[in-house]
C-alpha cells in the first residue's frame, strides 16, 4: 500500500518535527540562562512519535499529552509561546503561571486535556472523554500517551481495562523510550514488547518504529480509525529512545554510551531528511525554507514569551472554584430523546452468553485457542500497512503458537 | 402537598432520579449500581428507566471510575460516581485530590462530578466499611464536601451537588439510610451548598455537629433541657466550604462551644472550628472549646468496641454539663 501522505503533508511533518526540536533547543538555552523556573523535560529523539501520533487525529478528536509531547501540542495548534511561557511561569502562559511545563490544555478549541505529574491518571480520564464523546454522538477518538515506566501504574490497568470493557474509542500510545528516569525498561516490565500488554485487555495493538515518522503516522491513522469504528481501544507501542536525562539536571550517566550511539544513528530527524531526499519529496531549497521559517517563528515566539510579565501575587488566591465563571454545556450530536425515558428505558437484566463452565476441559481449551486467534484477526498485534515499512512485527502467528503451547 | 415519610435513602434516590429526568447530561457510574441497583439499593430502578448508557456498571476500579467521570465532565456531562462504601474512596484519592480538585485552578477546566457513597459507623461494619473520610478532602482546596443529616437535606443538597460546577463529595451516612424519614415536599427544591442550619435554638451553649451525630446531639440537647441547660444545635450540612457566619453568630450568642463529630479526634473538623472561633470570637468565649469525637483508632468491629469508639448522647451530655459550669 502506498503512503497515504501527500508531498505537502510530508513537508508538514518535517516542519513540526523541526519546530519541536528547535523549540526545545531554545528551551535548553533558557534553562541555562536561569529563565526556566523549574525543571526542563525534553523529548530529544522522540519527536517522530509525538508529531506522528497527533498528526493522525482529526480536528474534533481529543488528546492528553504527557510532559514530553511538545510535538503533539504543536500539531494540535498550540504556539511555541504557550510552552515557553509555561516553563518561564509567566502570567501570559495558558495556566497564568499556576502550573508549568506541558501541564495545560484547552477544552473548547483544541480539545486538549492537561496532564498531571502522577503517571497513568490520564488513561481513565481519556477513557471518560472517549465514553462521553460516544454518548454525545460525536464520533470522536481520544488519545493519550504513557511511557514504559508509567505503564507500571495501577491507573494504567484500571483505565485501559475500563476502556476495553466499554469498547471506548480510545488510543493509547505507549511511548517506550527505554528509560523511566534512571530505571531501564526491563526493570519496569518483564516483556520485550509492551504491546503484549494489550492482549491481557483483549484489545488491538500495534508496534511501530517510533523514530520513523511516516510509519508512526500510518500506524496511528489505522489505530485511530479502528477505534473510531467502534471496535474498542487500540494500543500502539512506539519504540524510541529518550536521548537526554529525565530532565536537564540529569546527565543520564546510567545509560550505556553504546545505547546512545545506537539510537543516535536512528535520529528521527536525520532519518526523515534522508528519506525525503531519497524519495525526492523536496528540494534543498524547500528544506532551507522550512528551516528558516522554524528559526524565524521561534525567534518571534521567544520575544513574545520573554516580554510576558510574571503573574500578580493575588492571583494565587483566585480560581480554586468554578462559581459562575464557566458555562458548562455539551455538544450534542444525537437526539437527547434517545437517552431519556421512555426511549432509554430497558429491561434491567444481564444477558449472560457464556456460563464460564469448565466441565468439558478439552473443548473449553480448544475454544480458548480459537478465541485467541479470532481476536488476533480482529486486531491484536496486527501488522500495519506495508507502507509503514519499519512498523509492526508479525506477532499473531507467534502468539497463537505460544497460546497453544501453554494449554 | 407533602409526600409522606420518605427515608434518607429514598431521598437520595429521588434526587438522582429527578436530576436524570431533568438533564440527559447526568449519568451514574459505579460498582453494581445498575442491574443490582447498588449495594444499598440507592440506585434501584435507575437502570430500568434510564438505560445502559446512563447507568453504568463498572469494573472494581475506583481510580478508573473517578478518572472517567472527570473525563466525561470535560465534555459537558455531569457524572455521579458511586463508591460502594465510602472507605474505598481511598483507592482513588489521587484522582480526586490531584486530578479533579486542581483542574479548575491549574488550567481553568471545571470538573462537575459528584462522588457519593455510604460513610459512617454504628452498623458494625468494621475497619473497612465504617469510615468517615471527610477530612482528607476538607483539606483539599477545589473540592466541596457535603454531609447531610436529614432526608430533606440529602435530596436538596444532592441536587445542588449535581448542578454544581465543581467536584463535590457527598458523604451519605449509612446509619441514617433507613432509620430516619420525614415528609418531603412533592415539588422541586434544592438546598444551597455551604449553609449550616440551626436545628435547635438555645442560649446556654452551642453544639455543632453534622450527619448522624446531629441526631445524637439533639438527643443530648433534649436531655440537657431537663436540667435547664438550653443548647443551640447547629447542623453544618456542608464541611467545605464551612459556614463561618452561622458558627460565629451562634458562639457570639451562647459564648460556649462544644463540637461533636463521629470522625476521629485528631485532625477532625472540630480542630478547624476551634481555630476559627478563637481567631474571630475569642472575646466572646466564656469557657474552653470542647469536643466529643470518636477515638483516634480504626473503627473496631465488635459491638462493645464500636460503642466505646463512637460518641453517644451520654458523652455529649457529660461534656456539655462540664462546659455549662463556666
Amino acid at each position: 500500500m502506498a503512503s497515504t501522505l501527500t508531498r505537502e503533508q510530508h513537508l508538514e511533518l518535517y516542519y513540526w518535527m523541526q519546530l519541536n526540536r528547535q523549540l526545545e533547543e531554545q528551551m535548553v538555552k533558557l534553562f541555562r540562562q536561569n529563565k526556566v523556573v523549574g525543571g526542563l523535560y525534553t523529548s530529544l529523539g522522540q519527536e517522530a512519535t509525538s508529531v506522528g501520533t497527533a498528526y493522525a487525529l482529526g480536528p474534533g478528536d481529543w488528546i492528553a499529552p504527557m510532559i514530553r509531547n511538545i510535538g503533539s501540542l504543536l500539531v494540535r495548534g498550540f504556539k511555541p509561546r504557550d510552552i515557553l511561557t509555561q516553563y518561564m511561569a509567566r502570567y501570559t502562559s495558558p495556566t497564568l503561571g499556576k502550573d508549568g511545563t506541558s501541564h495545560f490544555g484547552d477544552l473548547k478549541e483544541k480539545h486538549t486535556v492537561s496532564p498531571i505529574s502522577m503517571l497513568g491518571d490520564l488513561i481513565p480520564v481519556m477513557t471518560g472523554v472517549a465514553m462521553a464523546g460516544r454518548y454525545l454522538g460525536q464520533k470522536i477518538v481520544a488519545m493519550t500517551w504513557i511511557g514504559d515506566g508509567g505503564s507500571s501504574t495501577g491507573a494504567f490497568h484500571e483505565g485501559l481495562n475500563l476502556a476495553a470493557v466499554q469498547k471506548a474509542p480510545f488510543v493509547l500510545v505507549v511511548e517506550n523510550n527505554q528509560w523511566a528516569y534512571s530505571t531501564p525498561v526491563a526493570r519496569q516490565v518483564p516483556l520485550r514488547d509492551l504491546a503484549d500488554r494489550a492482549r491481557a485487555y483483549g484489545i488491538a495493538s500495534y508496534i511501530v518504529d517510533g523514530n520513523d515518522v511516516t510509519a508512526v503516522v500510518e500506524t496511528s491513522r489505522q489505530a485511530v480509525e479502528r477505534a473510531r469504528g467502534g471496535d474498542g481501544p487500540v494500543l500502539i507501542e512506539a519504540k524510541t529512545m529518550r536521548m537526554q536525562g529525565h530532565a536537564q539536571h540529569d546527565a543520564a550517566e546510567y545509560v550505556p554510551k553504546e545505547m546512545f550511539e545506537y539510537w543516535k544513528a536512528r535520529d528521527p530527524l536525520v532519518l526523515y531528511e534522508k528519506s525525503l531526499n531519497e524519495r525526492k519529496l523536496w528540494t534543498a531549497a524547500q528544506k532551507k525554507e522550512i528551516d528558516a521559517r522554524v528559526a524565524r517563528e521561534i525567534a518571534a515566539e521567544l520575544a513574545i514569551a520573554e516580554s510576558g510579565p510574571f503573574p500578580p501575587p493575588e492571583l494565587a488566591e483566585q480560581g480554586v472554584y468554578c462559581d459562575g465563571c464557566h458555562t458548562i454545556s455539551a455538544d450534542w450530536k444525537r437526539p437527547k430523546e434517545e437517552l431519556m425515558p421512555p426511549r432509554a428505558s430497558v429491561n434491567p437484566n444481564w444477558t449472560v452468553g457464556d456460563f464460564g463452565a469448565l466441565e468439558n476441559g478439552a473443548k473449553s481449551a480448544a475454544r480458548a485457542v480459537a478465541n485467541v486467534s479470532s481476536r488476533e484477526q480482529s486486531g491484536n498485534g496486527d501488522r500495519p500497512a506495508p507502507a509503514a515499512k519499519s512498523a509492526a512485527k508479525p506477532k499473531a502467528a507467534k502468539k497463537s503458537a505460544r497460546a497453544k503451547a501453554g494449554r | 402537598m407533602n409526600v409522606a415519610e420518605t427515608t434518607y435513602l429514598e431521598a437520595i434516590r429521588q434526587a438522582m432520579f429527578e436530576e436524570m429526568d431533568r438533564d440527559p447530561a447526568v449519568v451514574l457510574m459505579g460498582e453494581d449500581v445498575g442491574v443490582y441497583g447498588g449495594a444499598f439499593k440507592v440506585s434501584a430502578g435507575l437502570l430500568e428507566r434510564f438505560g445502559w448508557e446512563r447507568v453504568i456498571d463498572t469494573p472494581i476500579s475506583e481510580t478508573a471510575i473517578i478518572g472517567a467521570a472527570v473525563g466525561m465532565s470535560y465534555l459537558g456531562l455531569r457524572p455521579i460516581a458511586e463508591m460502594q462504601f465510602i472507605d474505598f474512596i481511598a483507592c482513588c484519592f489521587n484522582q480526586i485530590t490531584n486530578y479533579a480538585a486542581k483542574s479548575h485552578y491549574r488550567w481553568g477546566a471545571p470538573a462537575p462530578i459528584v462522588v457519593r457513597g455510604p460513610s459512617g459507623g454504628g452498623v458494625h461494619g468494621g475497619p473497612f466499611h465504617s469510615a468517615n473520610p471527610e477530612m482528607y478532602f476538607v483539606h483539599t482546596p477545589g473540592l466541596k464536601v457535603i454531609c447531610p443529616a436529614t432526608a430533606y437535606d440529602a435530596k436538596g443538597l444532592l441536587k445542588s451537588a449535581i448542578r454544581d460546577n465543581n467536584p463535590v463529595l457527598f458523604f451519605e451516612h449509612k446509619f441514617l439510610y433507613r432509620r430516619i424519614k420525614e415528609d418531603l415536599p412533592a415539588g422541586e427544591y434544592t438546598v444551597p451548598i455551604g449553609k449550616a442550619a440551626v436545628r435547635r435554638e438555645g442560649a446556654d451553649l452551642t453544639i455543632i455537629s453534622y450527619a448522624a451525630m446531629l441526631h445524637t446531639s439533639l438527643e443530648a440537647a433534649a436531655e440537657l433541657a431537663k436540667d435547664g441547660i438550653e443548647a443551640e444545635v447547629i447542623d453544618l450540612r456542608t464541611l467545605l466550604p464551612l459556614d463561618r457566619e452561622t458558627i460565629l453568630a451562634s458562639v457570639k450568642k451562647t459564648s460556649k462551644l462544644l463540637i461533636v463529630h463521629e470522625d476521629t479526634r485528631t485532625g477532625g473538623i472540630a480542630g478547624e472550628i476551634a481555630a476559627l472561633v478563637t481567631e474571630s470570637a475569642f472575646e466572646n468565649l466564656d469557657g474552653p472549646i470542647l469536643r466529643v469525637t470518636s477515638l483516634d483508632t480504626p473503627v473496631p468491629y465488635s459491638p462493645p468496641l464500636e460503642e466505646r469508639f463512637l460518641p453517644n448522647a451520654a458523652k455529649i451530655v457529660a461534656a456539655a454539663r462540664e462546659l455549662a459550669r463556666y
